[in-house]
């Protein structure tokens, strides 16, 4: 974790409510799959968002306009500078996979946009499932398309397969040894319940973001487990899902 | 020379800035950003007899000024407090700290308080009777004059630690409070915990804590926690450690006039990890500014105003 200064290069939309913003600053040695905590102008708590992409001198993050924090973002302009701490979370695990399946549903498949690069850069193309509600909400799968073999599902059928995404890995099969998937926590309990060989990562509402509060702890099967400090990024088979 | 130093129960601080409980883990984990050798002391999370999960999750929503929490007291239990988090902290923490005890009954706060009479780093234990997260005990056992002076006698009996009682404001009148704490056998008094409130999503019409009501903290409460701490200063001879909202030096300065002879910071560290490192680091510029040489000679400095 450490605590920077980041300078807002790019804010905009990607459809009606899902916005992608760029910051420029010290951001190197993110891992896939960790999140920062941004300040918001006007906002007391800091917000957590996952690592869609970074260099070691800019990161961009994904995100959907849900409430007045969000809503706020995106009215921020280019050259404002936002106070932020990255580098919190645990990451995903690439060594677990040679043939991945990536699976993400909504705005969930932030994070996954940089995972998907990293097993390019080892020379892997994962095996890709984008859920979405619509057309509306898409976004992204051309991107993602450059990375990997991209199946696309919607909710109301309008893009590619008629289903949600776990629907969609049950018809089409794919060929996988272990998954790493991120989107609505409906998705990831359906995911755990069909297969444990996976990891999946988790939001919460958080107070601090590094482990302070005990805000956002979950149960598993090893004990009582912080979103932001021992995940967000856990084994399928190790969260307890509550109802 | 700027002196920040502060005597709490015979103990020398070097500074009178601690960590309030529940906002710094069992500390060690703060080392990882800071040396944490530079607090005055820190206040453990809440510990009870038994290991607690909590509530289940939201535990957290946001206000304008400050946030609300109903972590609901989640810790390992006090044997893994005192066999795992102390000798952990104590790699990367050389002074004392002060331990804080929760529970649903007072035997729970008896057994609890006992087991800390062993812990020598511990130089103080302070009850958290005012909890407002849990179903069992915490509040209410600081929201009645009666019960409050129970179970503090009952600790007292057995505690070979000062007793520090960490304030509810949520009552009446806190000086009734702070009066029967005194009474009971009380070392200090610690105030305020969190204020009950609560935040509801606009789109479900459903309360966003899971157990619908939590702790309001933040600079939002700063000045009703000034003022309970000024009011009780006027009416116990209690050493108390002032908190609630505290976000910089000047904060500090301010709750010392108003009767405090050590501060606590809390909601701060969770929107800056370095927030308790940055208030002591401001503070002797502060002081001077405002041509304080000897901290402790401000303490309740505006009660004859």
């Amino acid at each position: 974790m450490k605590e920077v200064s980041l300078t807002i290069t790019k804010n905009v939309p990607l459809n009606l409510d899902t916005y992608k913003m760029v910051l420029r600053g010290d951001t190197a040695g993110l891992k896939a799959g960790q999140f920062l905590e941004l300040t918001v102008p006007g906002f007391f708590l800091r917000r957590p968002f996952g690592i869609a992409d970074s260099t070691d001198n800019s990161l961009t993050i994904l995100y959907k306009n849900v409430g007045q924090g969000t809503a706020a973002m995106t009215t921020l302009k280019e050259g404002q500078v936002l106070s932020a701490l990255i580098g919190l979370g645990n990451g995903f695990n690439l060594k677990k996979s040679k043939k991945p399946l990536v699976i993400g549903g909504g705005i969930g498949i932030a994070p996954l946009y940089k995972l998907c690069k990293e097993f390019n850069a080892m020379g892997i193309k994962p095996q890709i499932v984008l859920g979405f509600r619509g057309s509306d909400d898409a976004f992204y799968i051309d991107e993602f398309a450059k990375l990997g073999n991209v199946t696309v599902s919607t909710d109301d059928g309008c893009i590619g397969f008629f289903g949600n995404a776990v629907e969609c890995v049950d018809f089409h099969l794919p060929d996988y040894d272990y998954y790493f998937a991120c989107g609505p926590l409906v998705m990831l309990k359906n995911l755990a319940a069909r297969d444990t060989q996976g990891e999946i990562s988790l939001e919460a509402r958080m107070g601090c973001g590094f482990g302070a509060c005990m805000g956002c702890s979950i149960q598993t099967t090893k004990g009582a487990r912080r979103v932001c400090k021992e995940g967000p990024i856990f084994s399928a088979g190790e969260v307890i899902f509550n109802d | 020379m700027i002196d920040t130093k502060v005597v709490l129960f015979g103990h020398t601080l070097d500074n009178p800035i601690i960590p309030a409980s529940g906002t710094f883990g069992f500390g060690y984990e703060f080392s990882e950003y800071y040396d944490i050798n530079i607090l005055g002391s820190i206040a453990l999370k809440a510990t009870t007899l038994e290991p607690r999960f909590g509530n289940p999750l939201p535990r957290i929503a946001e206000c304008p000024a400050g946030m609300i929490n109903a972590i609901g007291l989640q810790n390992p239990g006090v044997d893994a407090v005192i066999n795992k988090e102390l000798p952990r902290l104590s790699r990367s923490y050389s002074k004392a700290v002060i331990a804080n005890i929760g529970g649903s009954t007072t035997e729970d706060y008896i057994k609890t308080a006992e087991k800390f009479n062993s812990a020598d780093s511990v130089f103080a234990v302070e009850l958290n009777i005012s909890c407002p997260n849990v179903k069992e005990g915490g509040m209410a056992f600081g929201t009645n004059e009666k019960t409050a002076y129970n179970l503090i006698k009952a600790v007292k009996s057995v505690s070979k630690k000062p007793i520090l009682v960490k304030l509810s404001p949520n009552v009446t009148d806190i000086v009734s409070m702070a009066l029967a704490a005194q009474d009971a056998g009380a070392d200090g008094i610690s105030l305020i915990n969190t204020l009950v409130g609560m935040r509801i999503d606009l789109k479900t019409a459903k309360p966003i804590i899971s157990v619908k009501t939590g702790g309001y903290s933040g600079p939002g409460v700063f000045p009703v926690a000034l003022r309970m701490v000024y009011q009780v200063a006027k009416a116990v001879t209690l050493p108390i450690i002032g908190m609630g909202g505290v976000m910089s030096a000047q904060d500090v300065i301010e709750m010392m006039y108003a009767g405090a002879s050590a501060v606590m910071v809390g909601t701060a560290n969770l929107i800056d990890p370095f927030a308790s490192k940055r208030i002591i680091e401001k503070l002797p510029a502060a002081m001077q500014e405002l041509k304080i040489n000897k901290l402790s000679n401000i303490i309740g400095r505006s009660l004859n105003e």
